[in-house]
């Protein structure tokens, strides 16, 4: 009667939704490696693992956005300049008109960019990968010219608290932002007609299109969103280093696609997996918190990082 | 008299142009409810305008609507749904990664504290799924589903919309005979239910069997709205091709074009459990008819032969000469051709011009100097585009634009650049009308008569019959018989044949 209990099994087993899960096994398989082998490198030190938290903090929120654009099967490349151009704008209007100028010019930044980018995409169809490539030139232009390419010091420690740099007790406090994030994110994926209309967009855009859906105000929405969750991030660089510069950001897109789709959510559209960013996230957050422990330098870094997007994106073609 | 059923649809004066080109001419056109009204018509007769325009996708130039006789007006998709029409449609629309209780409920989702609640969508489904009498589990992947339960999903989430009609676009071209049989069941409980069914086919015996009525269109006119007790397939053949003989369906006689040379000679060939033991051999100039039911072997043979699938065992000879067949390159280096039976995922570029399309085979003899010629491949193209009668506006018109016949014939001449000495084909007709077909047939036939052999796997007796010189049955992966065709009576003869029911 071994069959009746080995038939369920191999059945779980061709269930297993691979490219779903594999992140979390990822996580736990990685996390073992590294507290055995860099153990005595201070790696399962609490303090460390609380700064693997802050360093993907910022990419966590970018990505949690992202993931609703690549679930609508689109993409945006232009989330690492918003960031930087938002910490400089922050920087410099809370300068001059004070707190809440300063976080709503930084906020406006991810709207107008995003929903530039959201219009072109939603009604002029134009494919997002290029509308955001040039958004991507076009804001980190700005960001150098209006401030010479020199970084902007914040000086008010109030913002500096409340983005980034301060702690609610031992939790630091860009957690608590990239946890609200992650929470909001997944419940409104998963829980939200919104979220149920991205995944349909991405999934068959001519029968999400039939069934009533809106596929255009969709495309616009997720762009729209990745926008200010760009800003936003831009304004926790600023706030954890107290100063608003055009760099903030630079390249993150990269880490952030990573991230979602190590997470399980399919580059070509119709599944996001918003908790499953988060892992990828951390997962990419450990990976270069491991290698720096192990004295890897920072190119042999970017070489891992490279192999780990490719080996993703194999990964997700896998059924 | 007055009319007892109400009308689920009524559609009157339906007019609608492209541009100058005018595809639907005061087009009248009513279900009752309960009704299943068949729609017929060879393709750009207007049928698929028609139901577009019921659906909200187009817009009527001039007529009006009523939906449950009440008048209304449908601007785009979603008025169409809040009147009560339902597609299901032939290019299947749901969305593959979202689960078959989220698909249904789309747009419509059940709420708890303004939250989706996906157990509650799950619960409605199986509800749903329990009156319609068919077992889909609400709760898995719609593209771990096989397409026979995509349909019954997309019908269920019809039904859960409140569609009064249901409008069905082929909806057995893809299902295997049981799955067709149980899609009958449930249309009649439908019926009994008072949902109206548009459903066009071009398959007879179906619209024998579950229509109550059938319309006609021929060039956006209505030509025939009958009961179809009334009227014999004759009749409607008639008045889909607008001329008074069926003569794609006679067979002619061609045993003096077929020569005694045997040019293909396969023997005990297997493949897997697919394909046991076959043996035949054709000639040069003859057309093998390969007939069976799905899953008998028809696709797999021709696959083993074409180095598609892998040969287990067995030997083939070309013109006396073994060869060894692994791939598809060393097929056509043998002067093999296959024609697939999904054209538009296997024999086509559908973004690419047609020019392109034709010369891919052949692209290496279109240079000059070294690069490809542009008016090389055009010359080419124009050539096989006249000697197949190919329909395009002009040669760089992407394939995509013409219309699935027009599609066959560009796969066709495609291969036949080739010069192949061995045309094999896989369902060539399938979802094309019935004047293409006839003109298909014909191609068949000529393609023959000039010297090459022909393979040809077909679903469709009365085609089978009209144009093979001998028709090789299989069944189980086995050749069951090999009759040649002044041994087959009539098409009751093969199909017992075929059923292995004969003594």
């Amino acid at each position: 009667m071994t069959n009746s209990i080995v038939a369920p099994a191999l059945n779980l087993l061709k269930r297993f939704e691979w490219q779903k899960n594999i992140i979390y096994i990822g996580f736990v398989a990685v996390f073992i490696l590294f507290a055995v082998t860099l153990g005595d490198s201070g790696f399962t030190n609490p303090n460390n693992l609380l700064n693997i938290f802050r360093q993907v903090a910022t990419i966590s929120i970018m990505a949690v956005a992202m993931t609703f654009v690549i679930a609508a099967a689109e993409i945006d490349l232009s989330i690492g300049s918003i960031a930087g151009l938002a910490s400089v704008v922050t920087a410099m209007t809370l300068n001059t008109f004070g707190l809440i100028p300063g976080i709503l010019a930084g906020l406006l930044v991810g709207v107008i960019a995003g929903a530039i980018s959201g219009g072109l995409v939603a009604w002029l169809k134009v494919p997002s990968f290029l509308v955001t490539l040039g958004m991507l030139g076009l804001v980190v232009g700005i960001a150098r010219w209006i401030t010479a390419s020199a970084p902007v010091p914040i000086a008010d420690m109030t913002y500096v608290a409340i983005f980034g740099g301060g702690d609610f007790g031992p939790i630091p406090g860009l957690l608590v932002w990239a946890l609200v994030a992650v929470v909001l994110g997944a419940v409104v994926m998963n829980k939200t007609k919104f979220g149920r209309h991205v995944r349909a967009t991405g999934g068959n855009l001519v029968a999400a299109g039939y069934t009533g859906v809106n596929t255009a105000k969709v495309k616009f929405t997720v762009l729209l969103m990745s926008g200010v969750f760009a800003a936003l991030a831009g304004m926790l660089y600023a706030g954890r280093l107290q100063s608003g510069r055009f760099q903030w950001g630079t390249g993150d897109e990269l880490s952030v696609i990573a991230a979602v789709i190590l997470g399980g959510t399919s580059l070509f559209g119709g599944r996001g997996q918003v908790i499953g960013t988060l892992f990828g996230a951390l997962f990419v957050g450990l990976i270069n918190n491991g290698l720096i422990l192990a004295g890897l330098d920072v190119s042999q870094q970017q070489v891992v990082r490279g192999a780990i997007i490719i080996l993703a994106v194999a990964l997700s073609r896998k059924k | 008299m007055s009319q007892a059923t109400v009308n689920a649809v009524q559609m009157q004066g339906i007019e609608k142009s492209f541009g100058s080109n005018p595809v639907l001419k005061k087009v009248d056109f009513s279900v009752k409810v309960g009704e299943v009204h068949a729609l017929a018509g060879e393709n750009g007769a207007g049928k698929s305008t028609l139901m577009k325009i019921l659906q909200g996708v187009y817009t009527k130039d001039a007529g009006t609507i009523s939906v449950a006789g009440v008048p209304v007006e449908i601007t785009d998709t979603f008025d169409a749904r809040k009147a009560g029409v339902g597609m299901v449609f032939q290019e299947f629309s749901l969305i593959p990664t979202l689960t078959v209780a989220q698909n249904i409920y789309l747009t419509n989702e059940p709420t708890k504290f303004g939250l989706i609640s996906d157990s509650k969508a799950k619960e409605m489904a199986a509800e749903l799924f329990e009156q319609m009498q068919v077992v889909v589990d609400p709760s898995s992947t719609v593209e771990n589903l096989p397409t026979a339960l995509w349909q019954l999903t997309e019908i269920a989430k019809a039904l859960a919309q409140d569609a009064k009609v249901l409008i069905m676009d082929e909806p057995t071209a893809s299902l295997a005979k049981h799955e067709a049989e149980a899609l009958f069941d449930l249309i009649v409980r439908l019926k009994a239910k008072g949902i109206a069914i548009i459903y066009i086919s071009h398959r007879m015996d179906e619209v024998y069997r579950i229509a109550d009525r059938i319309t006609v269109l021929r060039d956006g006119v209505r030509v025939l709205t009958e009961s179809l007790a009334q009227v014999t397939p004759v009749q409607i053949v008639e008045a889909i091709v607008g001329r008074t003989s069926a003569a794609h369906l006679v067979h002619l006689d061609r045993s003096s074009k077929i020569s005694r040379e045997i040019v293909l000679e396969v023997e005990n060939l297997s493949s897997g459990t697919k394909l046991v033991d076959v043996s035949f051999s054709v000639q040069k100039g003859e057309i093998l008819g390969l007939a069976g039911l799905m899953g008998s072997g028809r696709t797999e043979l021709l696959n083993t032969i074409f180095g598609v699938a892998k040969a287990n065992t067995g030997t083939i000879r070309i013109n006396g000469k073994q060869v060894k067949i692994s791939s598809p390159r060393e097929a056509i280096k043998n002067r093999i051709a296959l024609i697939p039976e999904d054209r538009r995922s296997q024999g086509l570029v559908l973004d690419h011009p047609v020019t392109e399309n034709l010369t891919l085979p052949v692209i290496d003899s279109l240079k000059s100097r070294g690069f490809l010629s542009t008016k090389k491949i055009l010359q080419k193209s124009l050539e096989i585009i006249q000697q197949f009668a190919i329909k395009a506006a002009q040669p760089s018109i992407r394939v995509g634009a013409l219309s699935g016949g027009n599609q066959q014939k560009v796969v066709i001449g495609k291969w036949l650049a080739t010069d192949p000495s061995i045309l094999m084909m896989d369902e060539p007709t399938a979802g094309v009308d019935i004047g293409t077909k006839s003109e298909i047939l014909d191609l068949v036939r000529a393609i023959a008569d000039s010297g090459k052999s022909v393979i040809l796997s077909s679903s469709e007796l009365p085609e089978l019959l009209a144009v093979s010189d001998r028709i090789l049955v299989l069944k189980d992966g086995k050749v069951l018989t090999s009759l040649q065709r002044n041994e087959i009576p009539n098409e009751e003869f093969l199909q017992l044949a075929i059923q292995g029911a004969q003594k």
